[in-house]
C-alpha cells in the first residue's frame, strides 16, 4: 500500500509571530521556517506503517512556494521514499487556502492512487483545521480526524480520535483520510546520514496549473492585527499576598 | 437572511452551552433554524427550541447520526443547505470534523473559529494560535463556518420555536462507530476547566509533578504542562498547553516553573487571570501574568496549597 502525506512549510513553532505594521499580514521574511508540527507526526506515522510492513511506499507532497522543497527534504530525511512539490505561490506570504490545497491533492491522488492519506490535523499558521476533511469530501473517502491511534487492518482501519472530553474509536473503510493529532506519536529526528541520503531521493516538481486547479482565494484578508494586549500585572511579595488577591478576585 | 445552525449533540442530549453560544453568534447573521441530529433527536430538539433566538428547530433522528460521524452528518447538512446563506456550528470536535467537509461538498471555503462577526460576509478569526487576528471577507455565496464559543455569551432560555421533523440523507456508509471513552479522571477536562494549574521544566521531574497535581486537586482544577515539561517526560502529552497542545482560556491559570516560551503563551494567554510562580524574575511569563510571585516553587506551591480553601 502506498501512503501519501501532505506537508506544509510554516513559521517555526518557536518563532515569535510579528504582525506587519501595515496590517497586511504576518511578517515571514527572514524568519525560520519548519515543517508544520502536526505534519511531522503524520510523516512519522506513515514511516512506522512502512516499518511494520503495512505500507510499501511513503510519498510526501507539499503545496506552496518553491522553498517548500526544504520541507520535503526533511520528510525524505525522516524516511519518506519520494516527494512531489506543487508550486502554487511565488510569495511566501500567499497562503493557499485548504479548499485549493484539497483540490490539488485530489488531482495528485488521482494519479498516485494511494491506499491511505495521513495529514496533520491543522497547520499552525492559518489554524484552519480543514484540509483533510475537505480532501476526504472531494474524494468521497472516509475521514478519521484528530487521530491518536491508527491500526490498519486490510480494507479498513480502526482509528482512535481525540474528541471533546475523551476518545472516540471509529472503523473507516479504506482508502481513508486520517488527520494526526499530537498524541499519535513522537516524530523522530533525521540523522545526518539520512539527511545526506535524502538529497538523492526523487523530488518531482509540478505547478498548480499542471493539475488545472485555480488557487485564487475565496477569502480575502481585509486586515491582520495584533491581539489585544494584556494589561500589565503586578508582582506580589508573598504567598499570603497572592492568596488574598486570588480570594478577592476569583476563588 | 437565513442561518442554519448545527446544534452540538452528545449521545441524545443537547450540549446547551456550546449550542447556545453559537446561537448568539448565528442570530447576528439572521433568522436561525437549529438543526438537531442524533440517534433520537427529540429531547435535544425540545431543549434547543427553548433557546432565545431560535426561529425554528428541525429534528432529525437516524441511527447513522447517533455518534456524530462526519460523513452522514455532513451529507445531512448539505441536503438542507439550499435555503440558507450561512451554515454555522460551534467550534467543537464535531463541528471541526464536519463543517470543512460540508464546505468542500458545497465548493466553498470554511471559515474556522470565528470570534467576531463584522457583517454577513466579514469575520474575525485567530491565526497563529491567537498571536494574530485576521479579518477575512468571503466571496462565496454560502458561508460555512465554525464559531469560537469563548467569544460569545450563551443565548438564554426564553424561546418557544416550533419543532419539525426532517429526514436523514443517504448514509455513504464509509465509517462506523466502535466506542466512546469519556475520560475517567476526577479532574475537569483541560479545555473546559475553570481553573488550570500547569507545571513547566522548573518542576524538575515526573515525581515532583505531584505538587502541581495536589494544588490542582485542592482547587478542583485541571492539570496542564508546558511543552518543555512534556518533552522532558515529566508530564503526559495530553496535558500539554500551547500552540501544538491544547489552547485553554480558564478563569484562573496558574503557571508554575514555566518560563513562558512563545509556544506556551499561545495556548493560555486568553485566560482571565494568570498567576505565575517562578524563581527567575526575568522569565517572560511575568509579562503576561496578572500576579507574579518570584519564589522557589517547592516552597511556594505547598504553602499556597495549604493556605487556599
Amino acid at each position: 500500500m502506498k501512503v501519501l502525506v501532505p506537508v506544509k512549510r510554516v513559521i517555526d513553532y518557536n518563532v515569535k509571530v510579528r504582525v506587519k505594521a501595515d496590517g497586511s499580514g504576518v511578517d515571514l521574511a527572514n524568519v525560520k521556517m519548519s515543517m508544520n508540527p502536526f505534519d511531522e507526526i503524520a510523516v512519522e506515522e506513515a514511516i512506522r506503517l512502512k516499518e511494520k510492513g503495512v505500507a510499501d511506499e511513503v510519498v510526501a507532497v507539499s503545496i506552496g512556494v518553491k522553498q517548500s522543497q526544504e520541507t520535503l527534504r526533511t520528510a525524505l530525511a525522516m524516511g519518506a521514499d519520494r516527494a512531489i512539490l506543487v508550486i502554487a505561490a511565488d510569495d511566501v506570504h500567499q497562503d493557499i487556502e485548504p479548499l485549493a490545497v484539497a483540490k490539488i491533492l485530489k488531482a495528485v491522488i488521482d494519479e498516485e492512487a494511494p491506499g491511505l492519506v495521513i495529514a496533520g490535523k491543522q497547520a499552525i499558521d492559518n489554524d484552519m483545521n480543514a484540509t483533510g476533511q475537505m480532501l476526504s469530501a472531494l474524494l468521497g473517502w472516509s475521514q478519521a480526524t484528530f487521530a491518536s491511534e491508527v491500526n490498519v487492518d486490510g480494507d479498513s482501519a480502526v482509528v482512535t480520535r481525540e474528541v471533546d472530553g475523551g476518545l472516540q474509536t471509529i472503523k473507516v473503510k479504506m482508502p481513508a483520510i486520517i488527520t494526526a493529532d499530537l498524541r499519535l506519536n513522537e516524530p523522530r529526528y533525521a540523522s545526518l546520514p539520512n539527511i545526506m541520503k535524502a538529497k538523492k531521493k526523487p523530488l518531482d516538481e509540478k505547478t498548480a496549473a499542471d493539475y488545472g486547479v485555480d488557487v485564487s482565494p475565496r477569502l480575502s484578508v481585509v486586515k491582520t492585527t495584533e491581539p489585544a494586549e494584556r494589561a500589565a500585572g503586578i508582582k506580589v511579595g508573598s504567598v499570603d499576598e497572592l492568596v488574598a488577591k486570588l480570594k478577592a478576585e476569583v476563588l | 437572511m437565513a442561518v442554519l445552525l448545527l446544534a452540538e449533540v452528545m449521545g441524545d442530549d443537547l450540549s446547551v452551552d456550546s449550542t447556545a453560544k453559537a446561537l448568539t453568534a448565528a442570530a447576528q447573521l439572521g433568522d436561525v433554524t437549529v438543526l438537531v441530529a442524533g440517534g433520537n433527536a427529540a429531547a435535544a430538539a425540545a431543549e434547543a427550541a427553548k433557546l432565545t433566538g431560535a426561529s425554528a428547530v428541525i429534528a432529525v433522528s437516524d441511527a447513522s447520526l447517533a455518534n456524530g460521524l462526519a460523513e452522514p452528518l455532513a451529507a445531512l447538512v448539505v441536503s438542507m443547505a439550499g435555503d440558507f446563506e450561512h451554515i454555522v456550528a460551534p467550534s467543537t470536535a464535531t463541528g471541526k470534523n464536519v463543517m470543512p467537509r460540508v464546505a468542500a461538498l458545497l465548493d466553498v471555503m470554511v471559515i474556522s473559529d470565528v470570534m467576531t462577526i463584522v457583517d454577513g460576509d466579514t469575520f474575525e478569526r485567530p491565526i497563529y494560535a491567537g498571536n494574530a487576528i485576521q479579518t477575512v471577507k468571503s466571496a462565496d455565496a454560502k458561508k460555512v463556518m465554525t464559531i469560537r464559543t469563548a467569544g460569545f455569551d450563551a443565548a438564554g432560555e426564553g424561546g418557544s420555536a416550533a419543532v419539525s421533523d426532517g429526514a436523514a440523507a443517504d448514509n455513504p456508509g464509509l465509517s462506523e462507530w466502535v466506542e466512546d471513552k469519556v475520560e475517567e479522571s476526577d479532574r475537569p477536562d483541560l479545555t473546559s476547566a475553570k481553573i488550570v494549574v500547569s507545571g513547566g521544566r522548573g518542576v524538575g521531574s515526573e515525581e515532583n509533578f505531584a505538587i502541581i497535581e495536589k494544588l490542582a486537586d485542592k482547587l478542583g482544577a485541571a492539570v496542564g504542562a508546558s511543552r518543555a515539561a512534556v518533552d522532558s517526560g515529566y508530564a503526559p502529552n495530553d496535558w500539554q498547553v500551547g500552540q501544538t497542545g491544547k489552547v485553554v482560556a480558564p478563569e484562573l491559570y496558574i503557571a508554575v516553573g514555566i518560563s513562558g516560551a512563545i509556544q506556551h503563551l499561545a495556548g493560555m494567554k486568553d485566560s482571565k487571570i494568570i498567576v505565575a510562580i517562578n524563581k527567575d524574575e526575568e522569565a517572560p511569563i511575568f509579562q503576561v501574568a496578572d500576579y507574579g510571585l518570584v519564589a522557589d516553587l517547592f516552597d511556594a506551591v505547598p504553602e499556597l496549597e495549604g493556605k487556599l480553601g
